[in-house]
């Protein structure tokens, strides 16, 4: 008999994270790159297969063609098979009509039938936005010592940091008092992760109801998850210790990347007992010339360096010319900076061009109003014209010509 | 057009001898090379690369980590319902044991394998030669050339292989064939790759079989120089033989010296299969040069004219120059390396100091702690 499936995960990739500004122009947050080589969605979809969760469904809906091209038929993760494995789930037309996804919690409700047919007993909501390693499994296990009908992921944040988040205020048995969402003043440092796992046959019927309450905004952090509570249903919060991190902002995805060249940060992703999977690019190990000078770096396969590459993150088949220098940046697949170009403190999305002696970014050091720093953000497939100057916290993503 | 009807046949198990160190555990074909790849890899990649979906495999001993590296052939693209990949043990044809001697008993049997595959033409290859060859180019001049055999050649100082073959051409069809060693004169030395109809294969096999005959070199190719078209195709680009332990340092070593943009052309990738390592990171006080490094590994010391395999770690202080060193090798704090092949989950204690020279390169044996 084929074994029944005891949680299935649903992962929420359908936004479009719109403060990473043109970085997400053509694609889904969750298919922004990340570290060298991964896609954000790596996170999520490994921590699936490495917890045991081998049936996923990946909602997606905002610019989704980039995302299910990687997903592909879920092999790079082991989630290729026969029963189960992943299963992109975008809107789709029903007999009352179509219908975009609504709310993260309508997403769930329009695939009841997807999770119907495999007839779980939990179900992990995940989101595909974030940085972290975690044990689902473990989670599970602690959903059903408590007999809960939601575990809801908890970490505890710096407090300045507290309000930015939606908080929990959890008794000593673990249960959940109260919620707090994005507060002016928290009371509370325990935020949720949006990492839920919900008893299915509970979450089943709120979803109907929700969906049947004309005033809900179809959302779990403001609809569901308070409903519930409401209700009096059991509501857990399951403690997460470790590496995590929120990467929606242009600041928060640059930091996210260059915390791997920091040993003081807990995220190791050469650790073998957890691996992160991805789909690997087909490129030759790369190539480190005589002139070059690499210091403090991750590099991807295929690159060719030629020039100084210092605290950055190379992505695969990047080429540094001789006489380019790169410092605090990162550089994503297929592009090239060219010769005496100066990359500095930026991110540079794929296939793009430097050319020759061209400056993008600014040190903080060097300049005047700190207000005005920030990251600077090169295009997917633009050319900056030689010797052409992008300040701090421009976001270009059309070709800018040379400078004469 | 209509893509001509190929079937892929591997040697992996020829010329082992002439790197006893490496192949002592493993075949010609799974032999690491240029950083994250084995041999086979290389003629695997040709073969997709110019449309052949059907390959079967030819083993003989020691292909337990090959069949491992290659699994089903889906990094290869051949893991498929219509043709695909199959690997071909020794077929138990005597009842000695069924270890092959030579070419022509691998051949044989391979017999039913070749027949049954439904293709119009053969191309074999041994694994010993690494390029990145459009092998479609090398099966249209076969068919528009009419030839009965096309072999691949190259111009230069023939491998030390007792059963090399070089040719004497007329134009491009092959008038002669010289078997075995030419000293250091340039001659027209063949790659081993050489493309035939499946038919014609069969027969020559029956032929061969039939008259007792050992060697496949001599008593096909050769003896047949008049009686069949045999034609050559001149390789002008990269294209190198492994014959050696100190030939395939030389050729790894030509890797960094710019060859390496000559076997990695990026309209004909190279697939391996995949380890999902963390990309290469490279410490602060670390000093990089000249050299092809591999995914996960872990750089802190100095590496110079080296390749670096994947998973390898150099600690601070260690110095690693004109070396190769394999998988997850590591690299102690203040130790030194030169001129040496490491093979794969060598340990060099902290301190140890291990020097080769380029013309005599130390080599060290898989899992060895030094």
């Amino acid at each position: 008999m084929v074994k029944k499936t005891e949680c299935l995960a649903m992962l929420l990739a359908g936004g479009q994270g719109s403060r990473l500004g043109i970085l997400t122009k053509n694609i889904a947050k969750p298919a922004v790159p990340y570290g060298g080589k991964y896609r954000i969605i790596d996170f999520p979809l490994s921590n699936c297969i490495n917890s045991g969760i081998e049936t996923v469904g990946v909602l997606t809906q905002y610019q989704p063609l980039e995302l299910n091209d990687y997903i592909g038929n879920g092999s790079p993760w082991d989630l290729d098979r026969s029963y189960g494995g992943v299963h992109i789930l975008s809107p789709y037309q029903q007999i009352k009509g179509t219908e975009w996804y609504k709310g993260t919690a309508n997403a769930i409700y329009q695939n009841i039938h997807f999770i119907d047919r495999y007839n779980p007993e939990y179900v992990a909501v995940l989101s595909g936005d974030h940085i972290y390693k975690m044990d689902y499994n473990k989670m599970l296990e602690y959903h059903k010592a408590k007999d809960a009908a939601c575990t809801i992921a908890m970490l505890e944040v710096p407090w300045e940091e507290a309000s930015r988040f939606g908080l929990m205020f959890v008794n000593d048995d673990g249960s959940i008092s109260e919620f707090e969402e994005k507060p002016k003043n928290p009371k509370s440092n325990k935020a949720s992760m949006g990492v839920y796992i919900f008893t299915w046959s509970k979450l089943r019927q709120y979803l109907i109801d929700d969906e049947n309450n004309p005033d809900s905004g179809n959302d779990f952090g403001h609809d569901v998850i308070p409903a519930m509570h409401e209700n009096g249903e059991r509501m857990f919060a399951y403690k997460f210790e470790g590496y995590w991190k929120d990467v929606g902002t242009i600041d928060s995805l640059w930091e996210a990347n260059l915390d791997l060249l920091n040993p003081k940060v807990d995220l190791d992703l050469s650790d073998d007992s957890w691996k992160i999977y991805s789909r690997n690019p087909i490129a030759p190990p790369h190539f480190i010339s005589d002139k070059a000078k690499v210091e403090n770096s991750m590099i991807g396969e295929g690159c060719c360096i030629d020039g100084g590459v210092d605290y950055s993150i190379l992505f695969s088949n990047v080429t540094i010319e001789e006489g380019a220098k790169v410092r605090y940046s990162i550089i994503m697949p297929g592009t090239t900076i060219k010769s005496g170009a100066i990359v500095e403190y930026a991110i540079v999305a794929e296939n793009a061009v430097i050319e020759e002696g061209a400056h993008i970014g600014e040190s903080p050091e060097e300049i005047d109003n700190l207000e005005a720093w920030g990251v600077t953000v090169i295009g997917e497939k633009v050319t900056i014209g030689k010797n052409a100057k992008v300040k701090a916290k421009e976001m270009i993503d059309t070709d800018v010509k040379e400078d004469k | 057009m209509a893509t001509p009807n190929v079937l892929g046949i591997i040697y992996s198990n020829v010329y082992d001898d002439c790197l006893s160190e490496l192949t002592s555990v493993r075949t010609m074909g799974s032999v690491p090379f240029a950083g994250r790849y084995r041999l086979i890899d290389f003629v695997l990649s040709n073969m997709v690369n110019g449309g052949i979906a059907k390959v079967g495999i030819s083993t003989k001993a020691n292909y337990q980590s090959l069949m491992d590296h290659i699994g089903s052939g889906k990094a290869w693209d051949l893991s498929r319902k219509r043709d695909g990949m199959t690997i071909l043990p020794p077929f138990n044809l005597t009842g000695s044991g069924g270890v092959y001697k030579s070419r022509l008993e691998a051949l044989s049997g391979m017999l039913h394998y070749i027949s049954e595959s439904g293709k119009d033409y053969v191309l074999l290859s041994d694994c010993n030669v690494v390029c990145n060859l459009d092998y479609d180019k090398i099966i249209d001049e076969h068919i528009k050339g009419g030839a009965d055999i096309t072999i691949a050649y190259k111009r230069g100082v023939a491998p030390k292989l007792a059963d090399m073959m070089s040719f004497e051409l007329d134009g491009d069809k092959i008038t002669k064939v010289i078997v075995g060693e030419t000293g250091d004169t340039a001659v027209n030395y063949s790659l081993n790759i050489m493309v035939l109809s499946r038919v014609l294969l069969e027969r020559l096999i029956h032929d061969a079989m039939g008259q007792g005959d050992e060697s496949f070199e001599r008593d096909v190719i050769s003896k047949n120089v008049d009686a069949l078209n045999i034609k050559g195709y001149k390789v002008e680009g990269y294209a190198r033989t492994i014959d050696s332990l100190q030939s395939y340092y030389d050729i790894s070593m030509g890797l960094l010296t710019g060859e390496y943009k000559n076997l990695f052309a990026k309209d004909l990738p190279v697939y391996t299969k995949v380890r999902d390592d963390m990309p290469a990171i490279y410490g602060v006080c670390s000093k990089a040069s000249n050299s092809l490094v591999a995914d996960g590994c872990i750089i802190k010391g100095t590496v110079e004219n080296s390749i670096l395999f994947r998973g390898v770690y150099v600690a601070e202080g260690a110095v690693v120059k004109n070396s190769i060193v394999m998988q997850d090798s590591y690299i102690s704090q203040n130790a030194k390396v030169n001129c040496a092949i490491l093979d794969k989950q060598v340990v060099i204690k902290p301190g140890r100091e291990l020097s080769g020279a380029d013309s005599y390169p130390i080599y060290i044996g898989k899992n060895i702690t030094v």
